[in-house]
């Protein structure tokens, strides 16, 4: 089974690595997955308070590679965007994106649900209506 | 593929065919063409004696007698037919097998299926180490007991079992003694008759022979053991197995014999040197490294190590262009399960996603070791700064506390 380049590329120079500051109440954590599972998944965003966009956004994730790519490219698609934007992001779009195969699908729907877990996370801490979206989760 | 280096670390998943074996099998391709079941002109005649050689070759390795081979398709068909065989020819007499949870999908399915007929099969664990505990092991046997199936060394970890002291307990309960010993023929020496192994599955692919070729030994005296065929036909190999005979690849198979008898001794002091190596110096170099399975009871080539809080497959996937190993972890799978030999050695779940199966082999170069050091200590590091969990784990944070929510 070989990787699409971009899914390598993302795999070996993955983009966004790091840690925000998780007490910050412009930043959203989102933490899926478990480690007996294979996969976890940790994806933060900081939200810019005057215009509602997200500005900023990183990870860490333990996984296989589609994993990981899933993740990276996650954080690069969320910089920019709105929250409703953000939400919008559907797993088959990184699926399409990386040339996921049929078996690491469950890797971007971690990646989606790692999206929504941290915006859900930004809406709670700071009093904001939780949007319904998050809450439909894949499990 | 690419002009780029390539090292092949996966010799327990099959090894390259030896050139001299290569040399060895061409001519009955076409310059020797006959079926050995031609009883009546020299094309099947000089198919025969070649066949004959090889089984001489082959029975010289494990110190058995010729008539004591019988050629299969490869070590799958020889563990279906040793237990399905013997299941049937000696069912009145019991319906009761002993195995282990580490045995090979090979034995395992089988064992399954023979449930499936009516069978009763009792499944010992291991300890840590990997090893069987031989109390439990006699004690699980009763009047109804037909089989005792332990693999001589194992295909993920390389552990070696008490075999002796398996062949004595199956001796004093006058139970049969079964053994896949795909791992170990050819590699360490394996004499089934003095370790009281009565049948015993091995297969050309993992000792530098061809692949689609494997044998049984079925012992002929004291006890003379009786397998019904599974494959039924023109009543090749004494009536236990039919089909016409692969000529090339058992002149492959038993090429292979006589070159592992000759060097094993040399190839497993060479490799289990670079073994050695291997884990000594990825432990000094990275942190939380673990070997699993008993280091004093294993095969010479073999290491199975998990970096922990590195997903298996992808730090695979840091050098998978260059280094040709395998993983225990689930990703690995279809099942999403991480593998069930290191679970049964109690790994946690953690662990078993974590590890990576080196197995060297004789094309084996210490330039091949030195480089997988190198490439496997830049992944893992890689890997390490990318990881949540290492981030915590770093950071003093209980994981095992943690409440995972996900059901992936």
């Amino acid at each position: 089974m070989a990787y699409s380049e971009k899914l390598l590329d993302h795999f070996k120079n993955p983009r966004n690595v790091g840690t925000l500051d998780k007490g910050d109440k412009n930043v959203g954590t989102g933490l899926v997955g478990a480690p007996e599972c294979g996969d976890v998944m940790r994806l933060q965003i900081e939200v810019n308070d005057e215009d509602g966009t997200i500005k900023d956004a990183k990870f860490k994730t333990f996984g296989c590679g589609s994993a990981i790519a899933s993740s990276s490219l996650a954080t690069e698609w969320l910089k920019g965007k709105s929250i409703n934007e953000a939400l919008s992001i559907d797993n088959m779009e990184i699926v399409e994106e990386l040339a996921l195969p049929p078996v690491k699908i469950h890797c971007s729907v971690l990646a989606e649900d790692a999206i929504k877990a941290a915006i859900k996370d930004y809406q709670e801490k700071n009093g904001l209506e939780v949007s319904p979206e998050t809450e439909n989760s894949h499990h | 593929m690419t002009n780029k280096r390539l090292i092949y670390l996966d010799n327990n998943a099959t090894t390259p065919c030896d050139p001299r074996v290569v040399d060895a099998m061409v001519p009955y391709f076409y310059e020797v063409p006959g079926n050995a079941a031609s009883r009546n002109h020299p094309f099947g005649w000089a198919a025969e004696e070649a066949v004959d050689y090889a089984r001489d070759q082959i029975a010289d390795l494990i110190n058995v007698d010729p008539k004591e081979i019988i050629f299969t398709s490869g070590a799958t068909e020889a563990d279906n037919l040793a237990l399905k065989g013997v299941y049937e020819m000696y069912s009145r007499k019991g319906n009761h097998i002993i195995t282990v949870k580490t045995e090979h999908k090979a034995v395992l399915d089988a064992c399954q299926k023979i449930e499936k007929m009516g069978g009763q099969v009792t499944y010992l664990d291991v300890d840590d180490k990997g090893l069987i505990n031989l109390e439990e092991l006699e004690a699980a046997i009763t009047d109804k007991t037909i089989l005792i199936s332990v693999m001589w060394a194992n295909n993920e970890t390389g552990v070696i079992q008490p075999m002796k002291a398996i062949g004595e307990i199956c001796e004093k309960h006058g139970v049969l003694f079964f053994s896949d010993a795909v791992q170990a023929v050819g590699k360490i020496p394996v004499d089934p008759k003095e370790t009281g192994v009565h049948l015993m599955a091995f297969t050309a692919h993992k000792m530098y022979g061809p692949k689609g070729v494997g044998a049984l030994f079925v012992n002929r005296k004291k006890p003379r053991v009786k397998v019904t065929a599974q494959v039924d036909g023109g009543g090749h190999e004494r009536g236990m197995r039919s089909g016409t005979l692969n000529v090339p690849g058992i002149v492959g198979f038993g090429k292979a014999a006589e070159l592992a008898k000759k060097e094993m001794a040399q190839d497993a002091a060479r490799l289990s040197k670079l073994r050695d190596k291997l884990e000594k110096e990825l432990s000094a170099n990275l942190e939380e490294v673990y070997i699993n399975g008993s280091v004093e009871n294993r095969m010479p080539h073999v290491a199975n190590v998990s970096f922990k809080h590195v997903e298996g497959e992808g730090l695979m996937m840091t050098f998978n262009q260059e280094i040709a190993v395998s993983s225990g972890s689930a990703c690995t799978s279809a099942s999403l399960e991480p593998s069930y030999v290191l679970v049964a050695l109690g790994l946690g779940d953690d662990l078993a996603h974590s590890s990576i199966r080196f197995s060297l082999g004789r094309f084996t170069k210490e330039e091949d070791v030195d480089y997988t050091i190198a490439e496997l200590t830049k992944g893992v590091t890689h890997m390490r700064n990318l990881s949540p969990i290492w981030e915590m784990y770093k950071e003093g944070v209980d994981i095992d506390a943690i409440e995972w929510g996900s059901e992936h």
